[in-house]
């Protein structure tokens, strides 16, 4: 608990890193948001025009007076308003959230699904033809970039079977279960077609190595069928770094993943953070980092919570 | 009596080609129920082989049977060849049949379980118990091994328990279902020689208790003479001696068992204590290394806002001084303080309080650079990536000197002082034995001429064989250059024959410090005593040990906590105690 309470007071002053850096480095781009949202029409506003559009959207001030302003804002939960969107900010990235968190989850839950039991599976067949099969598998899984593996699984199955990916308007999963699956079933498998490989080759070198660990030969000294050996004593040791990669991919993956959010045009994270820095959104790039900055620490945090469970020497501290 | 194992003509090998790789050359032997086969042999001589094949773990670290048989009579009155079971059958005999205990307690144990689940699984498996019943079973177990408050310890994982402890929980496992035959491979080895004394005499106890039979594997000869009925001595695959325990012990035929028994300490009169410096005799020099009120202390922080809450008192106190040409042996066990004060002396620990003076002996020695080190594990403290002369040179350049001619002399000079090859300059530190590894990091502490050189564990690492060349390398090296060696170890047999006089540690202070004829045969303090006899000797066969539960007192002090002023007393010209309490 008391750990806890330490890492949680770490939460505030990151987020104020972060913010700071990315206020300055969105800034650093040329162009500006009145420009980017008009176009060739931004040359017409008559500078009084431009004026108020500017105090609208509170970018008239100095970099300082923005920024306070912003904090002071953001502190209450008021991230400020989208240029684009012309929607509070807040409700912009929570609209593309739940698309972005369950195509994460999604793909975690395949990734962990294949590539734990490959990964062990190849660890106890250590050098043998499965073995090499599985690590082959792996090296093309995470060699391959996702757009190849999203446009071959289209084709495959369009002009295979005959079967188009449910494309067309996003259905969340609230609304109708079954064509919001059918929507994120391609998605999840390519993102996490290379998760899985990842977690493949991170599991079967984590349980080579647990496998030749002095308490293995003592189980087996005492007697432990090998299947338990592998599922009582070795694996609940080889999660570690399985949990820790999963959990870099995953907060990875919510801060949205463009090139597969585009190819099944889904309106997830990636895409709009995309466009906000294309159109100079500051408050919209400033929101949405932020907000993603946030995920990532909850998902260390989750990640070292984890750790604990797994392993007493961290729950109950070392000697 | 009834036969239980035999073993015959036992060949095994390893790697993808196990015959042309054979580690184990056509061992035989019999074990009857209830006696005790000693196998005494070095590292690489196949002893562990041999065990690890009795029960085909063998199989698990890349190893084959290429011939011979492994008959073991079972319980049910069947024999069964072990060399050609089933994977099946043989996990029934593991555990239930034939228990085993391994050298490294701390690693030997699975870190996420608990010792209770860990220990409730033997009888799960073979004896078909649950949940409470396996719970009552395992606390049974652990009263039986003597740990003190079992139904507690159960909860415990592995790390929050000591070596000693941990040691115990393994022989709890092991024996929980009543095997017919124990497999002890270097039980003891990782262990402090009083926790080993309580170990052996736990084991021996066990043995009488159950009548069992067991199979007991040391590179120690020492260990074997209280526990053993028969000894096997295994040099490089083979069995070069075997029979009854007096016979081999006190009539060895074969030159290596001769040389193994050799190094076995006799401290009843001093004997192999060195005779060569004498303080008595010695001009009264300035002495090469001073050291005065040393104290080291690491602080404990607790709370939200980690402010200091106590200290560890690692060293408290500790006062000695060393003369050109003299070793000091500390000695002590694990967490006493003895290697940090070996550290704080070269300055790799920041000393609290008290000060050090080295003598950097005139003008003689210019490197500036008066104390150097070794370090335990040779294998471990050369960088594997650099070359012998670049590992030679490195002192050299970081006590700011160039790269000249004399350097590579000095080099060259050193290696063959130290008794390696010249060519050895171009070669990398894996293309080395261990015995060799520790000789290069000898010559690489000498390369600044210094004047005094700590010595930690420096031989702790290597087999009896190597120990002693090592050890006469180093008393050449002293006469030679009038090195002061100041020499920590846990080993007494290797202190009694390198040291002039000895300083007993314990809990941070020394306890006791003399010349080491005096010290070992005649100790004073309390603890002195404990240690000493604790130290496996031939002389003693058989003996019953008491069992011992002390613990070394725990080093947490409350902030400002101040020990005692030492009382010492003197006993002779040159050897004194803590006056006890």
């Amino acid at each position: 608990m008391n750990y806890l309470a330490r890492r949680l007071m770490t939460f505030p002053l990151v987020m104020l890193g972060v913010s700071v850096l990315v206020f300055v480095s969105i800034r650093l781009v040329p162009g500006d948001a009145i420009t980017a949202m008009l176009g060739t029409e931004a040359g017409l506003l008559t500078p009084d025009q431009r004026a108020a559009l500017e105090a609208y959207f509170g970018i008239d001030q100095g970099w300082f007076t923005q920024y306070w302003r912003w904090l002071a804002g953001a502190v209450q939960g008021d991230l400020g308003v989208s240029v684009t969107f012309g929607k509070p900010v807040l409700d912009v990235i929570l609209e593309r959230f739940p698309l972005t968190l369950e195509l994460a989850l999604l793909s975690m839950v395949i990734a962990l699904a294949i590539g734990l039991p490959a990964g062990i599976f190849a660890a106890t067949r250590n050098e043998k033809p499965s073995d090499l099969a599985v690590r082959i598998f792996a090296m093309i899984g995470q060699s391959t970039p996702n757009f190849v593996f999203a446009l071959l699984a289209i084709y495959v199955l369009s002009v295979g079977f005959g079967v188009l990916p449910a494309m067309g308007e996003f259905t969340p999963f609230l609304e109708n279960p079954l064509r919001n699956l059918g929507q994120m079933i391609l998605p999840a498998l390519t993102l996490g077609f290379a998760f899985a490989a990842a977690v493949t080759r991170i599991s079967r070198s984590a349980m080579l190595d647990i496998l030749s660990d002095d308490y293995i030969r003592t189980a087996r000294a005492k007697g432990v069928p090998a299947r338990k050996v592998i599922w009582r004593h070795a694996l609940p040791n080889a999660l570690i770094p399985v949990v820790t990669l999963s959990g870099v991919e995953f907060g990875y993956l919510l801060g949205g993943a463009v090139i597969v959010e585009q190819i099944f045009a889904l309106p997830g994270l990636g895409r709009m953070v995309l466009d906000a820095i294309l159109q100079r959104d500051y408050a919209l790039v400033q929101g949405s980092v932020l907000f993603i900055a946030l995920n990532f620490m909850i998902v260390n945090l989750l990640v070292d919570l984890a750790y604990a469970m797994l392993d007493p020497r961290i729950r109950l501290g070392g000697k | 009596m009834t036969s239980l194992l035999s073993v015959s003509n036992l060949r095994v090998g390893f790697g993808r080609k196990p015959e042309d790789n054979e580690i184990v050359h056509g061992v035989s032997f019999d074990l009857a129920a209830g006696e005790t086969l000693a196998i005494v042999g070095e590292s690489g001589s196949g002893k562990s082989v041999t065990a690890l094949s009795i029960n085909r773990l063998v199989d698990f670290g890349g190893g084959r049977i290429l011939d011979g048989s492994i008959q073991f009579n079972r319980e049910n009155g069947t024999m069964l060849d072990l060399a050609a079971a089933g994977e099946q059958e043989l996990t029934k005999i593991r555990g239930g049949e034939i228990g085993m205990i391994f050298q490294e307690p701390m690693t030997s144990l699975n870190p996420v379980l608990t010792i209770g689940e860990q220990i409730e699984e033997s009888f799960r498996l073979h004896r078909g118990l649950t949940g409470r019943q396996a719970r009552e079973a395992a606390k049974d177990a652990l009263d039986r091994v003597r740990i003190p408050d079992a139904a507690r310890r159960l909860k415990y994982c592995p790390h929050q328990l000591s070596g000693g402890m941990l040691q115990r929980v393994m022989i709890a496992t092991a024996l929980s279902c009543n095997p017919r035959l124990l497999i002890a491979d270097e039980p003891t080895t990782a262990l402090d020689v009083t926790v080993q004394a309580q170990i052996m005499a736990l084991l021996a106890e066990l043995k009488r208790e159950t009548g069992m039979g067991m199979i007991f594997i040391t590179h120690d000869i020492g260990l074997v003479a209280g526990i053993a009925d028969k000894v096997m001595v295994m040099q490089n695959g083979e069995a070069v001696e075997q029979g009854p325990l007096d016979a081999v012990l006190d009539a060895p035929q074969h030159p290596y068992t001769k040389h193994l028994l050799s190094a076995v300490p006799h401290f009843e009169a001093g004997r192999a204590t060195r005779t060569d410096y004498r303080r008595a005799d010695a001009p009264s020099a300035a002495p090469a290394l001073k050291v005065e009120g040393l104290t080291v202390r690491f602080p404990v922080t607790g709370g939200l806002l980690r402010r200091q809450t106590g200290a560890v008192h690692a060293v408290d106190g500790v006062d000695f001084d060393l003369m050109p040409g003299e070793t000091l042996g500390i000695v002590g066990e694990s967490g006493s303080g003895k290697s940090t004060t070996a550290r704080a002396i070269l300055g790799l620990v920041e000393p609290t309080r008290g000060t050090f003076s080295a003598n950097t002996n005139g003008a003689a020695r210019q490197s500036g650079k008066p104390v150097q080190m070794v370090f335990q594990n040779p294998y471990a403290s050369l960088n594997p990536r650099l070359r012998v002369d670049s590992i030679l040179a490195e002192p050299v350049i970081a006590a700011g000197g160039g790269l000249k001619g004399e350097t590579h002399a000095r080099m060259r000079m050193l290696l063959d002082r130290v008794g390696l090859p010249e060519n050895a300059l171009q070669r990398y530190p894996h293309e080395f034995s261990g015995g060799q590894r520790q000789r290069l990091c000898i010559a690489r502490a000498l390369m600044l001429n210094p004047s005094v050189v700590v010595l930690d564990e420096a031989v702790s690492a290597l087999d009896v064989s190597v120990q002693a060349k090592v050890l006469e390398l180093l008393v050449d090296l002293q006469r030679e250059f009038g090195l002061a060696y100041l020499f920590v170890s846990h080993d007494m047999a290797v202190v009694e024959r390198i040291a002039h006089r000895i300083a007993v540690v314990y809990a941070g202070q020394i306890v006791e410090i003399g010349d080491a004829a005096s010290v070992l045969s005649d100790p004073k303090h309390a603890y002195t005593k404990r240690l000493i006899s604790a130290v496996p000797s031939v002389d003693r066969r058989k003996e019953t040990f008491e069992v011992d539960t002390r613990q070394v007192p725990s080093l947490v002090r409350p902030l400002g906590f101040e020990p005692e002023p030492a009382n010492w007393q003197s006993f002779g010209p040159d050897h004194m105690a803590r006056a006890e309490a």
